[in-house]
Order: C-alpha cells, then sequence, then structure tokens
C-alpha cells in the first residue's frame, strides 16, 4: 500500500492538501508538518483583550460557534481537514487576574476549544503550548507536549508576572511528555495534573483542584467506540469500498464469480458476483461496525482474534442460508472459500483499530501483529485459491 | 462487563521498589490504575492494563519505574501514518478533550 506523508489518504500531496503552507495550518490533530504563523489576533474566537503587568492578552469566547461545532463533526465523519491550529501563548477566558488559574493545552484547534468550552463559569487562563497542531495525548507521547516546550512557554509568555500563584494545571494525559518535577525546578511553577476528561474540569475546580481516581481514569465505554465508527466506516471505506483499491478488489469478485470450465459466463457473474460482493461488504461491515461495538463482548485479547471471530460467526451465518444440500460441488467450493475469506478481511480491518483504542501497550500491538499478518496473508491465498478452484469444479 | 484487557505478560513496565519513595506521582498520572501504595511504596497492582505511555516514568522524580512508552498503533505496520492515528487522535479529543 502506499505510503502516504500526512495522515489518511486525502491528505496525499498530490491533492495539494497535505502541509498547505505558510497560510494554512495542519491537517489533522495527529501528523502534521505545518508552523502556525499570523498574529495571536487571529481567529473568530478571539474577542478582546485583557490587560496585564506583561502585556495585553488576547481575551476568547467560553462559548464554542457554529463554525467550531460543524469542524469538529466535520472530523468525526473525516471530512475534508480534520482542523485547524491555534497560535500558541498566553489567553484569557473571563476576566482573570493574578489569582485566577492557568490551564495548559495544545494548540489544536479542537484540543484548545474543548477546553475553553468547559471554562465558561470561570476566569482564568489558558496556556497553549506549540504542539505543532496536535492534540495533547498524541503530542506528549511524541514528547512535543513536554517539559521543555512548557518551561519555554512560561518564559515567552511572562506568565510569573502575570499570575501571583506558582501553579499550573496540566492534563492528565499530557503526563506521558511533561516531567512535573522538572518543571518546578527549571520554572518555579508547580503542576498539577487535571482530569482526563475535560468535561470533568468543572467538578474538577469545585473539588478544590483535586481529581478523584474516576477522573483519572481512561475508559473505552460503548458509547465511546459508537463515536469511533463513522471514523472507522469512513476512512477504510474510501480505501476499500469507493476507493481505487477496493473497486479493483469488487471488480475481479464479478470477474471471478463468471470463470467457467468453458469459458467465461455472464449468467454465472450475475449469480455469483452479488454474493461475492455481499460477502465482501459482510466482512467490511464486521470489521469496522460490529467489531469496535462488541469489543468487550467478543472473546479473545487480542484485536485480531475478536475480529476472525465476529467474522467466522458471520461466516457460519450466511453458510447456514446458502447450504443445500441439492448443491452442486461449485457453490460448496464457493461457501467454503468465503468462510476462510470473511473472517480474514474482518480481522484484518479490526486489528487497526487497536490504534483507536485506550487500552493497549505498543508491545502487545508488536506482537499481535507479528502473528497476525502472516495467519491473514496465509488465510488470503488459501480463501482465494479455493474461490477461484470452485469456478472450475 | 469487566475492564477492557490487552494481551498479558507482554508490557515492559518495571519498578525498582528500593528507589521508590512513595511519593505517589505515578499513581496520580496512570490513566489504568496499574499501581497501588502499598505501605510506604508503590506496588505494580495490575501490570497488564498497562498501555505503555509513559507517564508513570516520566514524573517519578525517583527514577523508580522503567517503561518502553510508545503508541500502541497497529496501523504503523499496515499503511504507515494513516488509518488508526487518525481514529485515535480523534478519540483522544472527542473522549478527552485534550
Ligand atoms: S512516582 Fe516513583 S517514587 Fe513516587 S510512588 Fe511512584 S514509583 Fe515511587
Ligand atoms: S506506562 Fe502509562 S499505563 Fe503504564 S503504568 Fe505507566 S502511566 Fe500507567
Amino acid at each position: 500500500m502506499a505510503q502516504p506523508s500526512c495522515s489518511d489518504q486525502r491528505d496525499r500531496p498530490e491533492k495539494g492538501r497535505c502541509c498547505p503552507g505558510p497560510a494554512g495550518g495542519p491537517e489533522c490533530g495527529c501528523e502534521s508538518h505545518a508552523t502556525v504563523s499570523g498574529s495571536a489576533a487571529a481567529g473568530h474566537w478571539i474577542v478582546g483583550q485583557v490587560d496585564t503587568p506583561a502585556g495585553t492578552i488576547p481575551k476568547v469566547e467560553a462559548r464554542l460557534r457554529f463554525q467550531d461545532r460543524l469542524g469538529a463533526w466535520k472530523a468525526r465523519w473525516a471530512i475534508g481537514r480534520m482542523n485547524y491550529a491555534v497560535v500558541p501563548g498566553l489567553y484569557a477566558v473571563g476576566e482573570p487576574g493574578p489569582d485566577s488559574p492557568v490551564f495548559v493545552t495544545a494548540n489544536y484547534k479542537m484540543s484548545f476549544d474543548v477546553l475553553r468550552k468547559q471554562l465558561a463559569d470561570m476566569s482564568a487562563w489558558v496556556l497553549v503550548l506549540d504542539t505543532r497542531g496536535i492534540n495533547v495525548w498524541c503530542a506528549a507521547g511524541k514528547g512535543t507536549f513536554g517539559t521543555d516546550e512548557l518551561v519555554k512557554r512560561i518564559a515567552t509568555t511572562k506568565l510569573a508576572k502575570i499570575v501571583s500563584h506558582r501553579t499550573l494545571i496540566v492534563p492528565q494525559l499530557g503526563a506521558p511528555g511533561v516531567a512535573a518535577h522538572q518543571v518546578k525546578k527549571r520554572s518555579g511553577f508547580r503542576v498539577i495534573y487535571g482530569p482526563v476528561r475535560a468535561s470533568d474540569i468543572p467538578r474538577f475546580v469545585e473539588n478544590g483542584f483535586d481529581a478523584t481516581p474516576d477522573m483519572r481514569e481512561v475508559r473505552f465505554d460503548f458509547r465511546d467506540r459508537l463515536v469511533l465508527t463513522p471514523l472507522e466506516i469512513v476512512s477504510w471505506g474510501r480505501r476499500a469500498l469507493w476507493g481505487r483499491q477496493g473497486l479493483i478488489i469488487m471488480l475481479t469478485l464479478v470477474v471471478v464469480s463468471g470463470l467457467d470450465r468453458q469459458g467465461w459466463l455472464l449468467h454465472k457473474a450475475l449469480r455469483l458476483g452479488p454474493w461475492a460482493l455481499a460477502m465482501y461488504a459482510i466482512a467490511f461491515l464486521c470489521g469496522t461496525f460490529l467489531a469496535p461495538l462488541l469489543l468487550p463482548w467478543l472473546p479473545g485479547r487480542a484485536f485480531a482474534v475478536k475480529g476472525a471471530v465476529l467474522g467466522g460467526v458471520a461466516a457460519l451465518a450466511v453458510t447456514w442460508f446458502r447450504w443445500d444440500a441439492s448443491a452442486g460441488w461449485g457453490t460448496r467450493v464457493n461457501i467454503a472459500a468465503w468462510a476462510v475469506l470473511l473472517p480474514t478481511v474482518s480481522s484484518f480491518i479490526a486489528v487497526t483499530f487497536v490504534g483507536a483504542s485506550t487500552y493497549t501497550s505498543l508491545s502487545g500491538v508488536f506482537k499481535e501483529m507479528r502473528l497476525a499478518v502472516p495467519v491473514h496473508i496465509t488465510a488470503t491465498i488459501v480463501g482465494v485459491v479455493l474461490l477461484v478452484l470452485g469456478q472450475f469444479v | 462487563m469487566g475492564k477492557l484487557a490487552y494481551l498479558r505478560n507482554i508490557v515492559t513496565l518495571e519498578l525498582h521498589a528500593d528507589k521508590c519513595t512513595g511519593c505517589r506521582m505515578c499513581m496520580e498520572v496512570c490513566p489504568h490504575g496499574v499501581f497501588v501504595l502499598a505501605g510506604k511504596k508503590a506496588k505494580i497492582d495490575d501490570r497488564d492494563a498497562c498501555m505503555e505511555c509513559g507517564a508513570c516514568a516520566r514524573n517519578c522524580a525517583a527514577g523508580a519505574i522503567s517503561v518502553r512508552a510508545g503508541v500502541g498503533c497497529a496501523s504503523k505496520f499496515i499503511h504507515g501514518q494513516e488509518h488508526g492515528t487518525v481514529a485515535r487522535c480523534f478519540f483522544r479529543i472527542w473522549g478527552y478533550g485534550v
């Protein structure tokens, strides 16, 4: 498969949308090479300014506008650019003074949006780090949301002159990049780790800036997984269904369906072709939609196993439906071929959901991939051979 | 329904209890409740729940924790940085607002 430099096919350079240059922002919250330019005054979210001993600080709205919500919705369906970046620096929400709390975030627009939305009922400072348009968690993993950048940003914004206290609230999921003790040593500021979910910020503040254990835990509930499925379907679909590779696969399936000892028969293609396409679609649905949703209830720990089991159940159902004692050997071999291919495709797609999950370790993923990929390849070969053979018996 | 669990006995997390000062920082930053306090020191309570994010090791001033940190992302193997990363990043923003 091709190796695009950005995070998804739609961002490929030949479409002219990857790394749009100085005027544009990064394409999404995960991989970007764009840098931010322009003044801090840019953006509809800036609604004024606040005077401080260190100069004027732009004031941002805590309310999200229609454009902001639309941007988030588009990101969910993977439409267009994922979003854009905010200029790093210090921002004011409400009417903050020297005693107001300081919340730290990344300069990915959506990260910034979710935070300011939660600050609606208070006055606070928001310190935006330059993570090159990447969200906190991913940036922390890469180290761009990290100790160095935080210490540097504290200095460049003259934060010590603006606030009288020496405390920063850093999202807990930024902790992989930030060493609280080093920040303290290098800047004098104490890091308090805030809740994992931005929506817990009001509760966290009420609780005296203390996160309760439930605010500290990352979960992966049904609703969380459901929200991810559109992105799964769209990002896989644009490759496997309506993308070039997908069209080639589907066309091949129809062509193969017409093969016969007597050559190529149209009526056979019309009879078996729709079946083949249906099997392909079922496998797609299992991998992109059902596997993520049913994740905790599918047996096995490895995603490849979960996907394969699901595909296997689907294959059984199909077999039960298609099996006919009077059917010839051709049909039987065809059914057998799909009984191999369906779980394979489902498993192959389900494995990539590891990337979206919140509890898988890199070592685990390495192990899973080392075992799963050879099995996928072998099973695909076996399935395809059976599929073609079935046309000739 | 219990917690979702990934592969067993595979994570690289190590705690060197002799260096631990019992500051509790690792318990604070871990998103999966891997550590508990046993007496005056940290103890690994649920090792298999570790996702190797590296937050604990980074924030342990005593240097008592080591882990090979990385993003567990299958898409790196299949097609570079494409698909799973987008979903993961989206989830991190949508689900956690970070
Ligand atoms: S952060 Fe380090 S020193 Fe503190 S409790 Fe955990 S292991 Fe011990
Ligand atoms: S690496 Fe992350 S998940 Fe694992 S124990 Fe440390 S903080 Fe917890």
